[in-house]
């Protein structure tokens, strides 16, 4: 079974793979189109530029994933069925690629139906565990909600245009078919709808939920790609609105700044690896968002460097995001299979027990922080680029949501940077802190094969950043509408640049290299000894005094600790001779907490009115629907 | 070609008179304390001295720790690579080359944490934890204030956008330039653990930042990350002398070379007057003073935005 699903998933990627590739170069876009006999829908795919910048990452992710998940459930097969998660695995990757050529209304919400829906069976995965099911729920009530911002944009879009077809959608908005009133309503629409799958705060809430509780593989699938489809149909649906106004571009701004900022500070404040990761997928889309903020209002003020330097950045820190992103899942799942656990405090020291897993995460860790040489940079550096253009070309008000992009690009480097050095340092480095890390080992190459492929394609991309950004030329057309040539000249630009960051990586790998070889020539003849870490003198020193993950991030926690809202359990040591002291730290998701518990406790109250027509009386249930029907007769007779 | 090597010659003076800087802080502060101080190439021998020497390492650590110092050193030296000397443009100088010398500043500090934080030691990570916190507020202030400059300057790159016409001190403009040279100014005491932020003479493990988190090192290693603490100074406090001394574009290169120079020992001399007049802020109103200078910056960007 696993072969069949794991193999399955792998030549469909493989396959798709040879057809995307080209499509993203610019190959002109093909498309089909079959009769499909249910009203307003069409059988009608395309694969364009566009499609493929997201069809790539997808089939590279999940065949990382198959191969890694083939290996990852081998013990559980003892005690599990693992057909129907292969088959949901199977499913979530077609669904993916299907929606994501779509170009009709219907076609479109059903792929995404399959998409979301065999999600929510590999989420519940573990479907024994209490907290599994409760995620596995939340996941479910968001992805609909969503849905149903989706289900109103296309009908009414659909009403607009007289039909569900993508390109009849953009020849309404280009004849002007649209009021701004209208256009905006759609904007907002899709915005709800696919800022929630996404994972745009305040629309997140199932994020970090949801994807920790999911098998690592999912989550890597997840968190790396699926989210992304959120941001394809924003994109998508940008392109046929037409010409944006530029509050729409401050709107996705001020979106963006927020999910990056307040991202990474709730995955600071978190003790588990993977709801860490999660929460730094809700950063991630924030950063893509501002991309795509600055991509609009560049289209709108008529800017045509800043629209493509904005959309060029999106859309390549999506591929990058989940390439890193997948990296991390995988290896924090290595984590979890060794250790058997995931909470951050309770591990240490694994670098010498899992020398690749470590090295596999390190990478993941520099370049989700934006270092070079690896790709985080390159594609942060074309939304840096972007907004010190906005900065310097635009007029006074139109300036500031750069202005806001490059501050909230800088603390989140900052922040992420001080998130990742807690993970790698505290998880990978000093010595085990409890009994969980001390037997663990680097799992089978079928693990470590693909978090190593990753790997390599992260720094790939970092290294050929200067060919990578050009051929994004065709996706960014695609993207914004904008003639080719200023497009390409200003990622030519971007390019010229780039070449220069190469070089100096370059430059700086030759020192280190120099560097490495001076310090071994001066160390040879001379001693070089082994101790004890500096204690202070210490007689006793145990694992357990090694600085923790909540005390190394404490400085920041607390700095914005009213935007986090840590709750503190504190039993203070007391008298001469202190007993007992303890300290837990949690912090919840205010959003959460604070918005939807509330909300949907109302809803629960609201609707529980009506429990007295579930009585359970079947008779009683009959009458009733024997009574609408003739009331329904009646009516139509009359 | 020329104007290459010209550069790179021009960064080789800047990496030699790197920890000179150091001596001349230090031999201020001996000054204002009535002693009569080091001598002024002290940070020379110091650093000639630890690379003579053999190593200890702590049992807990991995090649993390042995490569922390190394890759941080290089990253250090290609940031110095990006950095003008005076009028004459960096060996590398390209649209957008803060926004990697801000990457690399992270990249230096990013392998220094992760070599403290490889020993294991409390106290250790309990100064990383400062240097990633202090670094996260100072990053803003950094890029916001260079990104006013080149607003005010309309280039991206960090060896055109100080080379722009003399500032009019009485136009906003030029209160915009004052208000950049102090937000970098605390970016540079902060990123280089100087007083008031954190204090390099300090003998108390618990209240160091920087000098902490390097308890563990030795020798070479040492003397590796000595020089690097030496270019990054230099490096921030280019950026601090450009900011604050618009060189005059028509005078001989020897000239505004020699005022670059004397721009830079000067600085040295500030932040030695500071050190040696100001106490340390408490940890706790660090933050405050970084989000000070942010708030300068993004007062200075609106005001040349205008």
């Amino acid at each position: 079974m696993t072969r069949l699903g794991a193999g399955g998933a792998l030549a469909g990627c493989a396959l798709g793979l040879a057809g995307a590739f080209p499509a993203l170069l610019g190959a002109a876009p093909t498309s089909v189109r079959l009769p499909w006999d249910v009203p307003g829908g069409a059988f009608y795919v395309e694969l364009d530029a566009l499609a493929a910048a997201f069809l790539v990452p997808i089939f590279v992710v999940c065949a990382a994933a198959a191969i890694y998940g083939a290996a990852y459930l081998r013990d559980r097969a003892a005690d599990k069925a693992l057909g129907p998660a292969w088959l949901f695995f199977d499913l979530l990757v077609a669904g993916m690629a299907l929606v994501v050529i779509a170009r009709n209304g219907v076609l479109f919400l059903v792929a995404w139906e399959v998409m979301s829906l065999s999600a929510y069976f590999l989420v519940t995965f573990d479907h024994e565990k209490e907290s599994v099911r409760a995620a596995g729920w939340t996941y479910l009530i968001a992805t609909h909600a969503g849905t149903a911002f989706l289900l109103v944009f296309f009908v009414l879009f659909g009403c607009e245009a007289g039909s569900l077809d993508f390109d009849r959608f953009a020849a309404a908005s280009a004849a002007g078919a649209l009021s701004p009133s209208t256009a905006g309503t759609l904007f907002a629409l899709a915005l709800v709808g696919f800022g929630t799958k996404a994972g745009l705060i305040p629309l997140h809430v199932w994020l970090p939920e949801a994807h920790p509780a999911a098998p690592s593989h999912v989550s890597a699938v997840m968190s790396g790609v699926m989210i992304k489809i959120g941001i394809y149909g924003l994109v998508r649906a940008l392109t046929l609105l037409g010409a944006p106004p530029a509050w729409w571009g401050w709107t996705l701004v001020a979106l963006g700044v927020s999910s990056g900022v307040c991202g990474v500070l709730f995955a600071l404040a978190q003790h588990e690896l993977k709801r860490l990761l999660a929460y730094h997928s809700v950063e991630n889309i924030g950063i893509i968002t501002m991309g795509l903020g600055l991509g609009v209002l560049g289209a709108a003020s008529g800017s045509p460097a800043l629209a493509a330097l904005g959309y060029g950045g999106a859309l390549l820190h999506g591929v990058n995001h989940a390439l890193f992103k997948g990296l991390l899942f995988l290896s924090a799942g290595a984590v979890l299979h060794a250790a058997g656990t995931g909470e951050i405090e309770r591990l240490g020291g694994l670098l010498r027990r899992m020398p690749r897993t470590g090295v596999a995460f390190l990478v993941g860790a520099v370049a989700i922080t934006g270092l070079p040489p690896l790709n985080g940079f390159t594609s942060e550096f074309l939304v840096y680029l972007g907004a010190l253009r906005g900065t310097t070309s635009l007029e006074r008000g139109a300036a500031l949501p750069s202005l806001a992009v490059i501050a909230a690009m800088a603390l989140i480097a900052g922040l992420a940077a001080a998130c990742f050095l807690k993970a790698f340092g505290v998880v990978f480095l000093g010595v085990p802190r409890s009994a969980h890390g001390e037997r663990a080992h680097d799992p089978g190459r079928a693990m470590t094969a693909p978090m190593l492929a990753l790997a390599a394609a992260c720094a790939a991309i970092g290294l050929a950043a200067p060919l990578v950004v050009p051929a994004l030329a065709p996706a960014v057309r695609v993207a914004s509408g904008l003639p080719p040539a200023e497009i390409e000249a200003t990622l030519a630009g971007a390019a010229s640049s780039l070449w220069m960051v190469v070089g100096a990586t370059l430059a700086l790998a030759a020192l280190a290299g120099a560097l490495a070889l001076l310090r071994r020539r001066l160390l040879r003849d001379r001693p070089v000894a082994s101790a004890v870490t500096w204690d202070c003198g210490y007689a006793q020193p145990t694992p357990r005094m090694q600085y923790t993950a909540s005390s190394f991030a404490q400085p920041l926690t607390s700095l914005f600790s009213a935007l986090l809202g840590t709750r503190m359990r504190v039993t203070a040591p007391r008298g001469y001779f202190p007993r007992e002291a303890s300290l837990a730290s949690e912090t919840r998701d205010p959003w959460r907490e604070g918005a939807y518990r509330p909300l949907y406790a109302s809803v629960t109250e609201l609707l529980s009115s009506l429990r007295w027509l579930q009585h359970g009386h079947i008779h009683l249930y009959i009458l009733n629907i024997a009574l609408t029907l003739i009331a329904l007769l009646l009516w139509k007779l009359a | 070609m020329i104007a290459l090597a010209v550069s790179l010659l021009h960064t080789l003076v800047a990496l030699t008179l790197a920890p000179l800087l150091l001596g001349v802080i230090n031999r201020t502060k001996a000054f204002f304390a009535g002693r009569h101080g080091q001598p002024l190439l002290q940070p020379y021998r110091d650093i000639a001295k630890l690379l003579g020497k053999g190593a200890t390492y702590s049992r807990t650590t991995t090649w993390i720790f042995r490569a922390g110092p190394t890759v941080g050193l290089a990253a250090a030296l290609a940031a110095a690579a990006l950095v003008p000397f005076g009028r004459v443009a960096a060996p590398l100088a390209f649209a957008g080359d803060l926004v990697l010398l801000v990457a690399l500043m992270g990249l230096m500090r990013f392998c220094t944490v992760l070599a403290a934080l490889d020993t294991g030691s409390s106290f250790e990570g309990m100064g990383a934890s400062r240097e990633v916190a202090i670094a996260a507020l100072a990053e803003p202030a950094l890029l916001l204030g260079l990104a006013a400059v080149a607003r005010d300057s309309g280039t991206l790159s960090l060896s055109t956008m100080f080379q722009h016409a003399a500032i009019d001190p009485t136009t906003h403009v030029g209160a915009a330039a004052a208000l950049v040279v102090a937000a970098l100014l605390v970016v540079f005491l902060a990123e280089n653990a100087r007083i008031p932020i954190d204090d390099p003479a300090t003998h108390l493990e618990l209240t160091m930042i920087h000098e902490v988190m390097v308890l563990d090192h030795g020798g070479p290693d040492l003397a590796f990350i000595q020089c690097g603490a030496a270019v990054k100074l230099w490096v921030l406090g280019a950026l601090v002398v450009q900011a604050a001394l618009p060189l005059p574009r028509a005078t001989s290169p020897w000239l505004t070379d020699a005022a670059f120079v004397a721009g830079m020992l000067g600085l040295a001399v500030v932040t030695g007057i500071v050190e040696s007049t100001m106490a340390r802020v408490r940890l706790l109103r660090v933050p405050q003073l970084l989000v000070a200078a942010g708030a300068l910056s993004a007062v200075a960007l609106v005001l040349v935005a205008r």
